[in-house]
């Protein structure tokens, strides 16, 4: 036993050695993805991020990455061997990849790790994130404003602080707009799964839904609300113009290329350091997609003007004042959300009648 | 003219030569279909094959492999017993799933007290809870004669469901910020399955693993147990003339079946993976399904491929971050494997022969 240990232990001295050296030539970036490149949302943006890294840097970078890496062991394993392989940074771009992610820095204090829409960090572990629910604010208005059955479908991912911000945004804002409009949520317990997020789709159209958001990745939904006919929705994670002449009204878009290109700039310079970024619409991290003709002009109007007032930092969507689902006061008139509370989020505003998963 | 004719006895020296050629014909067509990719072939597939067992970082994939396929093994050994009598439980995931819930519960039930009690009734844990959702179709099929196949695997999506409500609600960790997902198991002592010997990969669940392919061929080859699931797998109705009772095998058989892969994931979730998650499952009890019959039900064969998958999972995931392979390009080479495997196995049961035109 004590043979095979030495031997482990020289192999990970070895690639912990080869991931130094691979510094003084080019940095060796790994990226590691929970659905596939081709998702045509969450993981495409990933990847098209990396193409600018790859872009930007040229002869400088290499670039690998591993596309549908189960969340689990299996993601623990992708990053070790990206890392015996003499990986410098490594992105790991989706929640579920925490728990791995950290273990892995745990091992190779010389490489950098980067992990997206997490909360634990380390000297050698940024995490980085979005603030979607910016995004949503958007979606929610012209969700109310559009809707004529009062009803907009939801198809979420898994009741996580991320998706749960952005539901109750996406609410809020369309409840302001439309005081008579209802939100009908469905979980897909799943980031990608084209079948499961066109029947989530198809059973919120049938119950009257006639705007449909999703927080999935895929295109699915967009393809069951243009089958359905006077049905409109949102293009998730990436702009999905594909639908822009059917149900696709607008867009949230992840930015990631801008972020990608510093964190890899300073691994290149050595002054990458731990860090924790939240950045929104006003930073370019949150993107929105061009607003199609299908929404009046006037809608139009306010909703740009919501984006403008998010992004100068005039006017914050979680702003009171607002109560808890069950009717507790949650933020007075005026008082704006702090960010600990949001990171957290794990309850629905008032007016949402869909129950927490318990 | 080419006809297939049967053979009057399988041919044992094609059972045997199958898998082999499988892996062959795999190599061979996975070779193309990487070339067409506008990958080097051999490159592609010795980073598959060559690269976790020998390769430069080899030391830390061998362990890996161990810790891969040990749920694999440990679930198509119990697959592997029904399969044989011609039970069909296709819900190994589900059972998987709930062994894991279980085993995880009670740790859970216990946290934070440390005592080496504990783990011993985790395993009981986990085999029960794998044992009792195999029981639901074995029972109504005892009962009622409804189809184990579609039962066992319409349970697999209510265990995940299950699956989903324990991670936000029971067995949620209370300090994890609101975020779903149990304490992780790996943090408390007296619940980890940790390994064995630094390094080694080797956990109980390995452990396990290995005694449940020594169970299976002592009771498959020595005991009454084993003919009679043999017999009836072969030979259904001169079975019932020996006096095997169809109800207790099929109470045994997938009894045993889903207590194996309740096991395989309480050792999961004690192991490598740490926490109740909503998606803890990766498909483990599916693939093992492959992984029995490429093991031609055989408690050895069972060993040899969980090996061969652990090691296209792994070769596969360093082909794809070090030649740039696509996912889906690895499960299209895993799917051939059992394509292949399927489609020579022809041969065990038939010949061909090339039929004479003319008059005799």
């Amino acid at each position: 036993m004590k043979f095979t240990s030495l031997l482990v232990g020289g192999a990970l001295a070895l690639g912990m050695a080869t991931g130094a050296m691979a510094q003084d030539d080019k940095a060796k970036v790994g990226f590691i993805y929970v659905g596939p490149i081709g998702d045509g949302g969450y993981t495409f943006e990933h990847d098209q991020a990396r193409k600018a890294v790859v872009e930007k840097f040229g002869d400088k970078v290499e670039t690998t990455y591993v596309e549908s890496v189960p969340e689990g062991p299996d993601a623990e394993r992708v990053m070790t061997q990206m890392a015996l392989n003499g990986a410098d940074l490594i992105f790991a771009t989706s929640f579920g990849f925490m728990d791995a992610t950290v273990n892995t820095a745990k091992k190779f204090p010389d490489v950098k790790f980067e992990h997206a829409t997490g909360y634990k960090t380390a000297p050698n572990l940024a995490i980085y994130n979005a603030r979607f629910y910016e995004g949503r604010a958007i979606q929610g208005l012209i969700a109310g404003e559009m809707t004529e059955s009062n009803i907009v479908g939801y198809i979420g991912s898994y009741p996580i602080p991320e998706v749960i911000r952005g539901m109750n945004s996406a609410f809020i804002h369309a409840r302001k707009v439309n005081p008579d409009v209802q939100f009908k949520i469905v979980w897909a317990y799943t980031w990608f799964d084209p079948a499961k997020e066109a029947d989530a789709a198809k059973v919120l159209i049938e119950q009257g839904a006639d705007v449909i958001l999703q927080h999935t990745d895929s295109t699915a939904p967009l393809a069951a609300a243009e089958a359905a006919g006077n049905v409109i929705g949102f293009g998730q994670a990436s702009d999905m113009g594909e639908y822009a002449d059917g149900p696709r009204v607008t867009s949230i878009i992840d930015n990631w290329a801008p972020y990608y290109i510093e964190r890899v700039n300073a691994v290149i310079d050595g002054t990458w350091e731990t860090s924790d970024t939240w950045a929104g619409i006003g930073d370019g991290m949150v993107e929105i997609g061009e607003i199609t003709d299908r929404v009046p002009a006037e809608v139009k109007a306010e909703a740009l003007e919501l984006k403008d007032k998010i992004a100068s930092g005039e006017y914050h969507p979680y702003t009171g004042p607002l109560n808890k689902q069950d009717g507790t006061p949650w933020l007075a008139e005026g008082e704006i959300a702090d960010d600990q509370t949001l990171l957290g989020m794990d309850f629905f505003v008032e007016g949402i009648t869909a129950e927490m998963p318990k | 003219m080419i006809v297939l004719e049967k053979r009057p006895q399988p041919s044992r020296a094609w059972a045997i030569a199958t898998p082999i050629l499988a892996v062959l014909a795999t190599m061979l067509f996975g070779g193309l279909l990487f070339a067409v990719l506008g990958k080097n072939p051999v490159e592609a597939i010795l980073t598959i094959f060559y690269d976790p067992l020998l390769g430069p970082h080899a030391g830390y994939y061998r362990p890996q492999l161990l810790v891969k396929g040990a749920p694999l093994v440990l679930i198509a050994i119990g697959l592997s017993l029904g399969f044989k009598a011609g039970i069909w439980n296709i819900g190994a995931e589900g059972q998987y799933i709930v062994g894991a819930i279980c085993g995880a519960g009670v740790a859970l039930a216990f946290y934070p007290l440390e005592a080496w009690y504990i783990f011993p009734l985790m395993v009981l844990g986990g085999a029960f809870g794998g044992w009792v959702w195999a029981m639901i179709p074995a029972l109504l099929k005892v009962r009622f004669g409804t189809n184990e196949i579609l039962v066992s695997l319409m349970l697999v999506y209510v265990a995940e469901q299950l699956l989903a409500s324990m991670s936000l609600g029971l067995l949620r960790n209370p300090q994890g910020l609101g975020f779903p997902g149990s304490r992780n198991l790996q943090q408390y002592e007296s619940a980890h399955n940790a390994e064995l010997f630094a390094n080694t990969g080797m956990h109980w669940g390995v452990v396990a693993a290995l005694l449940s392919v020594i169970f299976a061929y002592i009771l498959l080859n020595q005991h009454m147990r084993g003919f009679h699931i043999r017999l009836t797998g072969d030979a259904p109705r001169a079975a019932r003339f020996a006096g095997v009772r169809p109800a207790r095998l099929i109470l045994f058989c997938l009894g045993s079946g889903g207590a194996l892969a309740g096991l395989a994931g309480m050792f999961e979730v004690a192991g490598p993976s740490g926490v109740v998650s909503i998606d803890f499952n990766v498909g483990y009890g599916f693939t093992a399904i492959i992984v029995a019959f490429l093991g031609r039900l055989h408690p050895v064969g069972v060993l040899l491929a969980g090996a061969l998958l652990a090691l296209t999972y792994i070769g596969g995931e360093i082909a794809q971050s070090n030649l740039g392979l696509p996912a889906a390009a690895i499960q299209v080479f895993q799917g051939m494997l059992l394509f292949f495997l399927l489609a020579l196995d022809l041969l065990t049961n038939y010949r061909i022969r090339a039929r004479q035109t003319g008059v005799a």
